[in-house]
């Protein structure tokens, strides 16, 4: 079923923040540093505030008085050691783009203007910008006073991982280095902020992920309460996990409202979009796989030092990626030992965050690395080595060495059904005969766990207001049609369209007589928004029920109006009908007419609920884990190294599907992402930390011509723990594909002894590997 | 991402155009297609004061053949060039280059002149001018000013052009039938921008090359003949197994590749290299002149 708002997006009607006019708003510019790291004193604003159509150059001596700093803190990771971070940097910039000085004025066109006028001394410092140098024990510090660039440091142990490599009869190994990119919605991010000093109340519309997240943290900042804060998403054009963070330039424009008492508004262009969203995915990771005599993995052990930027981001914190690699390392696989070390270095480039599959594909890309290696060193098909390790169904449920619970899951199912989905002896033998041709194909395999709608614990423990909970109301329209408010987020994964369904399914009604409402924290209850995959799994668990609560009111009213019982009615296509015949009793419009109308009518004390509420988050399970394979077939030109995939397959298991249209799109954007991921996408940096991606001229997206088809198929098997027993799907196809494709790759290399340890990959790189150019020095 | 202010004029004819850049030389900016220069202006890269848009100048976008001369107008959008069964006819190396200057929508609007003052030492334009032995035909208040294309690309982003100058037209010898073509790149997405690229042109006398004329896209600030490259094709049959080892190697000694972008010089030329070979080999397979992937 498609979804009921596409008419409206495709037509261009749309409304996102720039199509958001409040009656004299006025635009705000960003003087960015142009330093990676420098001291800096701005030194005059008056030729900028002449300039006509400029209404007041802000720095951080306006800003610092109604907004306090912020820093990223973890009560459960105690030695997490962040940075303070302000709306506007004071003295000390330490990322090229952090945002230093702001201009309010009629027009962006006049803001720029201004821009160029403000005077600033600067004093550059050295910086530290790539993330093996920032690592280093002697390294140039990110900020002024750092002891150390190590912002975090986890190790975890468990079994005996140094026994089982000891006893190990095969010990395969890799370093893989993965690059710095970004989200990159359509949509950029913006803010709209009108604060009404009449009220002292703060209205705000703003591209983000998490209305009541960042209701509470604005409302935090300012020092207001949040019932003078209402947070407004609209239409949100993409975000990826890029729009779920506290960004310097949001909170700035909200403060220069409050300064002006008018609304303000900033839409990021593509630039700033480009430098200033969260990075992700920066990481160098060793890792090491020990396999026994029977083939059986017994350790993985995996060092991985992350990029974190210059600070780790607000509020959930940037090291959230990497933690959730190592959740995710090995997740297809029963093994018993593991050891894992993690070192998050502040550096001076933009912050890295959360972004699709946080963590997953890095995780995917390691251990399916390993495991073709792990079975090319047995002499065996690497299919065969999967099927051997595969965690049982029997064995479920299994907690893993990172105390993750793995239920549910379906390994042996999906790769079965993606081996008859390619046809794998016979797409074999085609590769032969191609390559016998002379043409450099490889088919590459990634099976993967992906954990999604995470749980209280993650946040809550770490007292980081992020809600996993979710609340639905839902009133009875007198015409018998549904209106329900929720506190998930569209943020164009179509999740609106998702709850729609499961209410009507849950009351009894058509999709279409349901309206669903998202992203006004004035409108729905609190919670979680639109992060982890958690939309079907969490809210429509909480819609299941919120719907049949108000069906049972329903039922009640009917059967007081029937002379009946509830029991001996049945509520379908909104209409009452006899549970057991079912002959037509009464339509549902009637039956709330009644309610609401006429009372009188009904049993004395009937009082019957026409709007009901239900709030619910999951109790067991912090994760709900799903799983899947992913298979891709690339071919490489011989004469450019580029990589170009042919065919892209998908078998992957979310639980119950609700709406299988928007699940395979799902999927499929998220392989395009990963794809991205794995051949194009990478924020580069100068040696001297200067941006080099600020274009889509210079930040390559994967386009629509050169994207394979993308085959994708399902295994269901329900989260045992729900009624719907849905989980999530929108992560997915970005977690295996980096992986797929890169064994892929790999795969076509083989016969030439070359191998790729870096993504994106480059054509250079795949020339190096095909030994037509040769060897990077020092490498 | 916004521009600085400027002041916009919109000449009528080919006379006011040229007396109004006469009037701002260097401050001023022609505008043509936009696909350049808009974004230079809104990234603040060009900053002038005044832009003259010659969108409204007729005739400027004509393309027509008189006798053995092609002329395509300096406002000729790229998709109009494309499509033309004249220039198909007469420079089919131009409509086979053209399919890999950026995207449906960008060759709408984008235009020859704009893509030959812009000088990008990856674009395809520019190398094709050169390989044709065009001529580029200014206009100025002091009249026409003919420029040879291997005269007028002077390096990265730098051409001979005057800052009063509109560049007006393009004259190409229009090809015989005993002229043959070549053109192949490589550009990391489809439409990209080429990281290397080559364009050849044989003219054939009883089965051997009489002449022989080559230039690359993305290898060099800026496109020229390969000379070296183009004596080893001559006097013997296209793509024989010896000439195209001889023209491969004068390759590699005579390019300069760009420096200091992402790419190695070293990859460049090993692209180029093969691009060489494979555009040489292609052209001498039985369907000649056409695209080879
Ligand atoms: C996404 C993208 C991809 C692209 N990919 C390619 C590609 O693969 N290959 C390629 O070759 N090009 C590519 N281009 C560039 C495109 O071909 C441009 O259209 C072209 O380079 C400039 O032409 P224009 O008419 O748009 O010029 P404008 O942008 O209007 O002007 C460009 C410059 O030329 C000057 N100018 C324009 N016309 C004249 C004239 N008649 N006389 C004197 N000066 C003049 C202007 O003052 C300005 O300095 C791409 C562009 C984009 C946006």
């Amino acid at each position: 079923m498609p979804r009921a708002s596409t008419r409206r997006l495709v037509a261009g009607r749309g409304r996102y923040v720039d199509d958001i006019p409040a009656k004299g708003e006025v635009y705000a510019a960003f003087l960015r540093s142009p330093h990676a790291h420098a001291a800096f004193e701005v030194v005059n604003i008056s030729a900028a505030a002449a300039i006509p159509g400029v209404v007041r150059v802000l720095t951080a001596e306006d800003i610092d008085p109604v907004c306090p700093p912020w820093k990223c803190v973890l009560r459960n990771a105690p030695d997490l050691q962040s940075p303070e971070q302000r709306p506007l940097a004071r003295r000390q910039a330490v990322f090229q783009g952090e945002p230093i000085a702001l201009v309010v004025a009629q027009s962006r066109a006049i803001a720029e203007d201004a821009l160029e006028l403000i005077e600033v001394e600067w004093s550059e410092r050295p910086a530290a910008i790539s993330l093996e140098a920032a690592a280093m024990p002697d390294a140039v510090p990110a900020h002024e006073n750092l002891k150390s660039n190590i912002c975090w440091r986890f190790e975890h142990r468990s079994g005996d991982p140094d026994k089982a490599f000891a006893d190990a009869e095969h010990v395969v190994q890799r370093r893989l280095v993965f690059a710095r990119k970004t989200g990159v919605p359509l949509e950029p991010r913006g803010i709209l902020a009108s604060y009404d000093p009449s009220t002292n109340a703060l209205t705000v519309h703003v591209s983000h992920q998490m209305p009541h997240q960042f209701q509470l943290h604005l409302a935090e900042l300012l020092g207001m309460s949040p019932l003078d804060v209402r947070v407004i998403c609209s239409d949100i054009g993409g975000a990826f996990g890029i729009k779920m963070h506290v960004y310097p330039e949001e909170v700035a424009v909200c403060a220069a409202s409050r300064i002006l008492g008018r609304p303000v508004k900033f839409i990021a262009d593509r630039v700033e979009s480009l430098s200033s969203d969260v990075h992700a995915r920066e990481h160098i990771v060793e890792a090491r796989m020990a396999v026994n005599t029977s083939g059986m993995i017994t350790a993985i052990d995996v060092d991985d030092i992350q990029g974190l930027g210059a600070y780790s981001v607000y509020p959930r914190s940037s090291t959230a990626e990497a933690m959730s690699a190592l959740r995710a390392v090995g997740g297809p696989y029963r093994f018993d030992n593991y050891h894992a070390l993690l070192r998050s270095v502040l550096q001076n480039k933009v912050m890295t965050g959360q972004y699709r599959s946080v963590g997953h594909p890095v995780a995917a890309a390691i251990t399916e690395a390993l495991v073709e290696d792990a079975a090319a060193v047995r002499g065996e098909d690497s299919i065969v080595f999967r099927q051997r390790n595969f965690l049982p169904t029997e064995a479920m449920p299994w907690v893993s060495p990172m105390g993750a619970r793995m239920i549910d899951l379906s390994h042996h199912a999906c790769l079965e059904r993606m081996l008859t989905l390619v046809d794998y002896p016979r797409l074999r033998q085609e590769i032969d005969t191609w390559r016998q041709e002379g043409r450099i194909v490889g088919l590459g395999l990634a099976s993967f766990v992906e954990f999604t709608a995470t749980g209280a614990e993650a946040y809550g423990r770490a007292h980081v207001p992020v809600s996993s909970l979710d609340g639905v109301m839902l009133t009875m329209e007198p015409t018998g049609e549904v209106r329900a408010q929720c506190s998930a987020s569209e943020i164009g994964q179509g999740i609106q369209q998702g709850l729609a369904q499961i209410i009507a399914d849950a009351v009894g009604v058509r999709a279409d007589k349901v309206r669903v409402a998202l992203g006004d924290t004035a409108a729905s209850p609190h919670g979680g928004g639109a992060w982890s995959s958690r939309g079907a799994a969490i809210t429509g668990e909480t819609a299941w029920t919120a719907g049949r609560k108000l069906r049972n009111e329903l039922l009640n009213v009917a059967a007081a109006m029937l002379q009946t019982t509830a029991a001996s009615l049945d509520l379908r296509d909104g209409r009452i009908l006899a549970a057991d015949t079912g002959a037509e009793r009464i339509a549902i419009g009637d039956v709330a007419r009644t309610a609401i109308f006429h009372p009188y009518d009904l049993p004395t004390g009937t009082n019957a609920q026409m709007s009901v509420s239900h709030t619910w988050g999951r109790d067991a399970d912090p994760f709900l884990p799903t799983n899947g394979v992913q298979a891709s077939l690339v071919e490489i030109d011989p004469i450019s190294g580029l990589v170009r995939p042919l065919r892209h397959w998908v078998v992957e298991d979310c639980g119950r599907i609700i709406n299988p249209l928007l699940v395979d799109e799902q999927i499929r954007g998220g392989v395009v992402q990963g794809i991205g991921e794995a051949l194009y996408e990478i924020c580069r940096y100068t040696e001297d930390g200067q941006y080099g991606s600020g274009t889509l001229a210079d930040y390559l997206l994967p386009m629509a011509a050169d994207m394979p088809d993308i085959v994708v198929a399902h295994v269901e098997t329900p989260y045992s723990g729900s009624q719907l027993g849905a989980k999530g799907a929108g992560e997915a196809g970005t977690c295996g594909a980096p992986a797929a494709v890169l064994n892929a790759v790999n795969d076509a290399l083989r016969p030439f002894s070359g191998r790729i340890d870096a993504m994106p990959i480059s054509p250079v790189d795949v020339l190096r590997a095909l030994g037509k150019l040769p060897a990077k020095a020092g490498a | 991402m916004k521009p600085p202010r400027f002041d916009y004029l919109r000449p009528q004819t080919l006379a006011e155009a040229v007396e109004l850049l006469d009037r701002h030389g260097g401050d001023a900016a022609i505008l043509a297609g936009g696909q350049s220069l808009m974004p230079m202006l809104n990234l603040r890269v060009a900053q002038p004061a005044v832009l003259i848009d010659i969108n409204a100048v007729p005739e400027l976008d004509r393309i027509g053949r008189s006798g053995d001369r092609l002329s395509i107008g300096g406002r000729a959008r790229h998709n109009d060039v494309f499509r033309s069964a004249e220039v198909a006819q007469a420079a089919p190396l131009l409509t086979v280059a053209l399919e890999h200057v950026a995207h449906e929508a960008i060759r709408n609007r984008g235009t020859l002149g704009g893509s030959l003052a812009l000088a990008d030492p990856a674009a395809e334009l520019p190398a094709c001018m050169v390989c044709l032995d065009a001529e580029i035909v200014t206009a100025s208040v002091k009249g026409e000013r003919r420029i040879p294309a291997g005269a007028f690309f002077q390096g990265l982003y730098t051409t001979t052009l005057e800052p009063n100058e509109i560049l007006a037209r393009v004259d190409v010898p229009a090809a015989g039938t005993d002229w043959r073509f070549g053109f192949d790149e490589v550009a990391r997405r489809r439409g990209d921008f080429a990281m290397a690229g080559v364009a050849v042109a044989v003219r054939e006398e009883s089965k051997a090359v009489a002449e022989c004329r080559i230039s690359l896209l993305g290898v060099e600030m800026s496109p020229r003949r390969m000379e070296a490259v183009e004596m080893c094709l001559l006097d013997a049959p296209l793509g024989t197994a010896a000439n195209i080892v001889a023209a491969q190697s004068a390759l590699r000694d005579t390019l300069e590749p760009i420096e200091g972008s992402e790419i190695p010089p070293e990859y460049r030329i090993q692209i180029a290299h093969e691009l060489l070979a494979r555009v040489i080999r292609a052209m001498a397979a039985p369907v000649s002149g056409k695209r080879t992937h």
